[in-house]
This record gives structure tokens, C-alpha cells and sequence, in this order.
């Protein structure tokens, strides 16, 4: 059978690692022209749906609205306190959920779950925010652990299931999506969680003692507008985390020869039944994670709705992608994603150009990256040699 | 002397069943009992009787808490026999009847004592489910010819935009070819990535999806909600069928539908046929299962799997379209991850036009008891009849695993040698 099988990288790391440097500048290079391309024809779809403009055919125009939405992208994500701290916000959970879908990546499984772990870890954390009184760090810090341990438990529903029955991840992921939203939704009409006086789903909000406090404290506290907290931090810390993880530990190196090929694994005395479970378990805990520091860090204003996920599970999929699943990779990809959000918004105000535009482009980043050589014809390079790594899909098949 | 364990296996042996047979037969046997647990406890609780409404002003009354006494009983004797020594061939026909009395008692005791549109919700069952039987029969095109087709949700949204843009500007049915083209488009770029570049497959899935999500979007609100000459198609009325419309029960349910309908149910059963007995069929089959010896007996596999993703795209295309069709008008993500429910369907029917057939009927059926049961206030929340779906497909994926037989090849590029 191998025969049909496409070329692959026999270790278990994807060819980032394994390259010298001058490959890892020629991926960077490929990389940074992906983007570059994305943009462009980002600035393309700008253009062509000015639709006055274009009846007109005025195309100093439409280079002027391009010129004009790109200019208040830029200056959302980067061109002041406020714009970094935005792509700060919005880089937060991408980051958390991010390392939640790589990991699984890593260990050869595919977690479109990351939504439902997220939700399931926000509401825990909201639980603990509003119903205990404790003293500052211990109450932040029990609220996180019960993101770590409900999100964490929600995916390993996941690795259980398939460990024991082979039920395909991307099944039971999606499906416990919708079960995730179901049981918020009920949970939030609960006297329990229900904020008293309201009819919609909408919780307490968490104690003062449960915030995780503002990132750039040191500021003007009265702007409100200055929303990046220390979750940025732990995230940072997750990163870490997780490269240690993945490159230091024993546990690490079994997810990824399990990854890159289960039998040898399995040969190797490995046991896939408790890799499963545990990887599972670990990405469930970290996109818990995800939803806890949205809700902690006071993104959310303090309490938790049904919408609190919003799209980042799917997001972090494509920020894993783009960082092909590598720890940096995964943070620079999920702070790239972060700067188009918080760009796009200011975009939005502006300019009128619909922030959707960023899905766009964010898609299109992805496409070029896992397709070096569209890049490379676009651009008319020659090299070769980046090819390859591990496929993420290993057919249906238990 | 033997140990248990020996005992165990040469028991199996005797009666010729695994342990994995064994296993899946006493889970089975469990679920039953829960069943029948949730019958005696939760359905015996409403007085008097619930009355279904049927076509033409007929209906019928059915008293909730004796009927629940006797499907409890059956279905506890059911699992009696399951867990005492299996039922045998008759496992499949005694879960699928279970399944129906057991839903139907839930429906008694949901409408006790009032009366609800029976016919009515089975026909909107069938509505439900008409986009999910599209989508899942791309994905079972693509999957059958060994590619996997992520993007299932991103090609029936493409088709509920474009019918909706290009069905406003020109005439509706303009609108459904050109987003049969479109999703079609799409494909091609799905296959032409996976095959020429080996571009991972479940990435370019994931692309089209974003990409098509994002630019529909925006799109949406840059260009339509400003002209909404742009977006705004006739919704589709039902045709009835000639003398089959006036059958009792079966005729507003299967004979008073949209043209989607009868379309759906034509291609399940075309596909169902081709698959099995024409030569595109069998050579689908054997480029899924196993390229190389396709190969070798001189099928050419990547043009098989072009062709067959193409026209994947082609009838996610159309079943978009059936988004735009049903409202009259496109709006933001009007797909709402039907697409990847699409995708279970594909799963749970085991890669067969057929059962996917049968699982969309579920999914649509459920779809229309959660907009039923919401008028009913039955004190269960809408909440879990909403998730019972979800954890069905659970349940079934997890019980099935072991057994289902998804086309080998799939996912894996292939390089003639």
C-alpha cells in the first residue's frame, strides 16, 4: 500500500525542525510571500466590490478605497496603545485554541472540537467566578483550573471514545460541538446561572477577585478601551508549554512518533489507547483554557453567553495550519490572525469595508502556505526542498 | 481447568462471535434497557390522550400513558433477550422498530392531551433533510473515488450565494446552474490541489470553507444589503405528483414537495444503482479502495477522481441552492454547519447513497420535532431534544466504528508508477 501513498517525512517532526537554517529562511520567505499574496488579492476583492466604482469605472477610486481600507487595517492592529491591545485581545485564545488543534495535529488527530472545549471551559470558568468568594489569586487561579479540567475533560471524551471504539475524531468533535452549545444554552437558563431579571441566556458576571488583571495596568486605567490582559501571558506560557512538551518531553516524543505513524508506535510499546485519551485530553484543556481567559480577562464583559466561543475554535484551525503546528509557528500565526482581526474592526469603522474581508484573506494565507508551489509559480521562484511532512489525514479507519 | 477468560472465548467460539460482537451486543442490550427506563419514568407522565392531526382533517388519538407501559415493556423485553443471547439477524429490524416506537411515544407524551400536526412535522422532516442528503452525496462521490471532501459546508454555502445573486439578476433557474458551476469550481480546485501539488486534502477543505464563508460575508454586506435587487428569489413552491399526492399520510408527506425533493430522492437512487452496477461505479469503487490495481487493469485514477469530485461540487451546488430557494433570499451563513452534519451523514450511512439517505431523514426529522415539541412545552428542555441528534450520531459512530468499511484510498494521493 505505501507505494500509493505520497512522499513523507519518516520522522516524526514536521521538516521546520529538521531543516537547516537556509531552509528554515526559505520557508520564512515562502511564508511571508504567501501573505503578501493573500493581500493582494485581498486589495483585488476590495476593489472589485466597490460596486459604484466599478459601474463607473473609476479605477483611481477603487485604488484610493484600497489604499484607504489597508492604511485603517494597518493602523487598527498597530498604530496605537489601543490597536496593539486589540490584536493582543483577539490573539489571546486564537493562541490557547491554536496550540488546542496543533497538539492534536502533532499526535495525528484532527480536533474541529476546539469550539465546544472552549465553551465547555468558559462556562466552567464563569461558574467558579461567580460562585465562590475568595481571595484574588487563589479565586483566578481556581477558575483557570476549572477551564483546564472541564475543557480538558471534553476532549477527552473525544480520545476516549475513539480509543475504545474507534469513533473518528472529526465525528465526535463536531458533534460535541453542538451538545456543547446545547448544554450552555440550557445551563444558562438554570436559576443557577441565569443572571436574576433576565429572560435572554445571559450569566452572573464573575467577581472582581476572579478578573485577570489588565496587561498594560500601568496605562491610563480609565480607558476602558484598553482591553489586552494577562491572559496574553499565560498563552505566551502555554507556548512554552507546549514546545517543551512536544520537544523535551517523554510524553511529547510519544504523541509524535504516535502521530507520524501509529504503528510504529504502537511496536515500540507505545500504548495509543492512553496517547489518544491524553492528547485529547491535553488540546481539550487548552482550548478550555481559551474560553477561561476570555471570560477571566474580562473580554466578554464578565459573563458568559452562548455566542462566548464565537468562531475562534474554527479560527484556530486555520492558525494551526499556518503554523504548521510548530509551537513559534502557532504563536506568530495566531498574532498575525489577532492583527487582522483588531485591523479589520478599525477597517470596518473607518472605512465600511466589511471585516469579513479578513476571513478572506486569513483562508487565502492558508491556502498559499500548505500550497508552496502555487506560491511559487505565482512568484516564479525555483526552489524546492520544503515539501512534504506528515498528512493530517490518515483515512477514516480506526 | 480453564479460566474464565478461556471459558469466555471458548464460548464465543462455540456460538462463532468475537469479542468485539459480544461487546457491541451488550452495549446494545443496555441501551435498550435505558430506553425502556426512560419510557416508564418520563413517558408515563401526562394524562389523557394526544391527538396526531393528519392530512385532509383526519386524525387519531392515542392514550400517552398505557402506550408508554407497553413500549417500556417491549423494549425491556427486547434488551432481556438482547443481553441473554443476542438477537441474531434480527438485531437491525429490532433497533430500527424500537427506535420508531420509542419516538412515538415520546411524540404521545409530549402532545398529551392536546393534539399536534403529525403529517405536517414528517413533512417538514423531509424538507430538513433535503440539504443533507446533497451534501452528503458529494461527499460520498468525492470519498468513494478516494478523495475527502472537508468541504462539503463551504460548496453548499457557495451555492446558496450564487443561486441567490445570480437568481435575482437573471431567472432562479440561471441561478441554480450557475452555482452548480461555481461549487463545481470549487471542487476542480480541490482536486486539481490534491492531485497535482498532493496540497493535504482536509486543508484545502478547510480553505474553501473559510474562503467561501469569508467572501460570501463580505460580500453580504458590502454589495447585497445595499442592493437588494441583488438578493431576492422566489421561494420554491411544492408540485404535487399527479394522483401519488392523494394517498392518505404518504401523500403530503412524499408527493407534495419542492422539485429539490424529488430530485434528492431520484439521485439517491440513481447513485445507489450506478454505484453498484455500471461501469463508473465499479471503477469509483475500485479507485477508492485500492488505485494501484486500478491502475494496473488500466483505469486512469486521477482523471476518475477529477470527474467525480467536479461533479460533487456540482450537486453541492444544487443543494445550496435549496437554502436560497427555501427563504427567498441569502443571508450571512445561511448553511449553519449543515455542511459538516452533512459530512456525519456520510459517516453514520456508511459511505452509501442509501444510508445517507437514512441518516438525513433522522437529522431533518429532528430538526422538525425540536420546532414541534417548542410549541408543546413539554418541561424537557428544547435544548436536549435539540442535542439528541448529535449524541445519536455518537452513539451510532461509536458503535458502528468497528464495522464501517470507509473506501480505503481515502485522503491519499496517488502517483501511477
Amino acid at each position: 500500500m505505501t507505494a500509493a501513498i505520497a512522499p513523507q517525512s519518516q520522522a516524526p517532526d514536521d521538516h521546520l525542525h529538521e531543516s537547516p537554517w537556509i531552509h528554515r529562511l526559505s520557508s520564512l520567505r515562502l511564508t511571508s510571500l504567501a501573505v503578501l499574496t493573500a493581500l493582494v488579492l485581498g486589495a483585488f476583492i476590495v476593489a472589485l466590490s466597490d460596486i459604484d466604482k466599478v459601474k463607473h469605472g473609476d479605477i483611481g477610486g477603487m485604488l484610493t478605497t484600497v489604499k484607504d481600507s489597508y492604511v485603517a487595517l494597518a493602523k487598527g492592529a498597530f498604530g496605537s496603545w489601543r490597536g496593539w491591545s486589540e490584536t493582543i485581545t483577539a490573539a489571546t485564545p486564537l493562541m490557547f485554541a491554536g496550540i488546542a488543534v496543533a497538539l492534536g495535529f502533532k499526535a495525528g488527530l484532527f480536533n474541529i472540537g476546539a469550539t465546544g472545549q472552549m465553551l465547555a471551559g468558559g462556562m466552567a470558568a464563569v461558574w467558579v467566578g461567580f460562585r465562590f468568594d475568595l481571595p484574588a489569586p487563589i479565586h483566578v487561579t481556581l477558575a483557570l483550573l476549572a477551564a483546564i479540567i472541564v475543557g480538558g475533560a471534553f476532549g477527552g471524551i473525544v480520545g476516549l471514545l475513539k480509543a475504545r471504539t474507534g469513533a473518528h475524531e472529526v465525528i465526535t468533535t463536531i458533534m460535541l460541538n453542538y451538545v456543547a452549545a446545547g448544554l450552555a444554552l440550557w445551563l444558562l437558563k438554570t436559576s443557577e446561572f441565569q443572571r436574576p431579571g433576565r429572560g435572554d441566556p445571559v450569566s452572573k458576571d464573575i467577581h472582581t477577585s476572579a478578573k485577570l488583571p489588565s496587561l498594560f495596568g500601568f496605562l491610563d486605567r480609565s480607558t476602558l478601551e484598553i482591553r489586552a490582559h494577562t491572559g496574553f501571558l499565560l498563552a505566551l506560557a502555554a507556548v512554552v508549554l507546549f514546545w517543551w512538551l512536544m520537544k523535551r518531553s517523554k510524553l511529547g516524543f510519544e504523541f509524535r512518533t504516535f502521530g507520524a505513524n501509529a504503528d510504529a508506535a504502537r511496536y515500540a510499546g507505545m500504548n495509543p489507547g492512553r496517547l489518544t485519551i491524553g492528547a485529547m485530553f491535553m488540546a481539550g484543556a487548552f482550548a478550555g483554557l481559551a474560553g477561561g481567559s476570555e471570560i477571566l480577562g474580562g473580554v466578554t464583559q464578565n459573563h458568559a453567553t452562548t455566542g462566548l466561543a464565537g468562531n475562534v475554535g474554527f479560527d484556530a484551525i486555520a492558525v494551526a495550519l499556518l503554523g504548521r503546528s510548530s509551537p513559534w509557528g502557532t504563536a506568530a500565526a495566531a498574532l498575525l490572525f489577532g492583527a487582522l482581526k483588531a485591523g479589520g474592526d478599525q477597517m470596518q469603522v473607518d472605512t465600511g469595508v466589511p471585516v469579513d474581508l479578513v476571513l478572506v484573506i486569513r483562508a487565502l494565507i492558508v491556502l498559499f502556505v500548505a500550497a508552496p508551489a502555487l506560491t511559487r509559480i505565482i512568484w516564479r521562484l525555483k526552489d524546492k526542498g520544503t515539501e512534504g511532512g506528515t498528512p493530517l489525514f490518515r483515512g477514516w479507519g480506526s | 481447568m480453564s479460566t474464565p477468560t478461556e471459558i469466555y472465548t471458548d464460548v464465543q467460539l462455540a456460538v462463532g462471535r468475537s469479542f468485539e460482537q459480544v461487546r457491541r451486543a451488550r452495549n446494545l442490550g443496555i441501551i435498550y434497557l435505558i430506553l425502556a427506563g426512560v419510557a416508564a419514568w418520563v413517558f408515563t407522565g401526562h394524562q389523557g390522550s394526544a391527538t396526531f392531526n393528519l392530512d385532509g382533517g383526519r386524525s387519531f388519538g392515542v392514550a400517552a400513558t398505557p402506550l408508554a407501559w407497553i413500549v417500556a415493556g417491549t423494549l425491556a423485553v427486547l434488551g432481556g433477550i438482547q443481553l441473554a443471547r443476542g438477537l441474531g439477524r434480527w438485531q437491525s429490524a429490532a433497533l430500527a422498530a424500537a427506535a420508531v416506537v420509542f419516538v412515538f411515544s415520546l411524540l404521545a407524551w409530549a402532545a398529551a392531551p392536546r393534539s399536534f400536526a403529525f403529517v405536517g412535522m414528517l413533512s417538514q422532516s423531509i424538507t430538513f433533510s433535503t440539504p443533507l442528503i446533497f451534501g452528503a452525496l458529494a461527499g460520498i462521490m468525492c470519498e468513494r473515488s478516494g478523495v475527502v471532501n472537508i468541504a462539503i459546508e463551504g460548496m453548499l454555502l457557495n451555492g446558496a450565494f450564487t443561486s441567490a445573486l445570480v437568481g435575482s439578476v437573471t431567472t432562479f433557474w440561471v441561478g441554480v446552474v450557475a452555482a452548480m458551476i461555481t461549487s463545481a469550481l470549487f471542487a476542480w480546485l480541490l482536486a486539481w490541489l490534491a492531485i497535482r501539488f498532493k496540497v493535504d486534502q482536509v486543508i484545502i477543505g478547510f480553505f474553501i470553507n473559510f474562503f467561501v464563508a469569508g467572501l460570501t460575508a463580505f460580500l453580504d454586506n458590502r454589495v447585497l444589503s445595499s442592493n437588494p435587487g441583488y438578493n431576492g428569489v422566489d421561494t420554491l413552491k411544492p408540485l404535487k405528483v399527479p394522483l401519488l399526492h392523494k394517498i392518505p399520510i404518504l401523500g403530503p408527506v412524499l408527493f407534495t414537495q419542492t422539485i429539490f425533493v424529488y430530485t434528492a430522492f431520484a439521485l439517491v437512487a440513481f447513485l445507489a444503482w450506478a454505484f453498484r452496477s455500471t461501469r463508473w461505479g465499479l471503477r469509483t469503487r475500485a479507485v477508492g479502495e485500492h488505485p494501484k490495481a486500478a491502475d494496473t487493469l488500466g483505469v486512469n485514477v486521477n482523471r476518475m477522481r477529477y470527474r467525480n469530485v467536479i461533479a460533487a461540487g456540482a450537486i453541492a451546488g444544487f443543494g445550496g441552492s435549496w437554502f436560497t430557494a427555501n427563504v427567498g433570499r441569502f443571508r450571512e451563513d445561511i448553511t449553519d454547519g449543515r455542511g459538516f452534519i452533512a459530512l456525519a451523514v456520510v459517516i453514520v450511512g456508511r459511505w452509501s447513497p442509501v444510508g445517507a439517505l437514512s441518516g438525513a431523514l433522522v437529522f431533518g426529522f429532528f430538526d422538525a420535532l425540536k420546532d414541534k415539541l417548542g410549541f408543546l412545552k413539554t418541561g424537557i428542555p428544547g435544548e436536549f431534544i435539540g442535542m439528541t441528534p448529535y449524541i445519536a450520531t455518537i452513539v451510532v459512530v461509536a458503535g458502528f466504528a468497528g464495522r464501517t468499511r470507509a473506501p480505503k484510498a481515502s485522503g491519499q494521493p496517488y502517483e501511477s508508477q
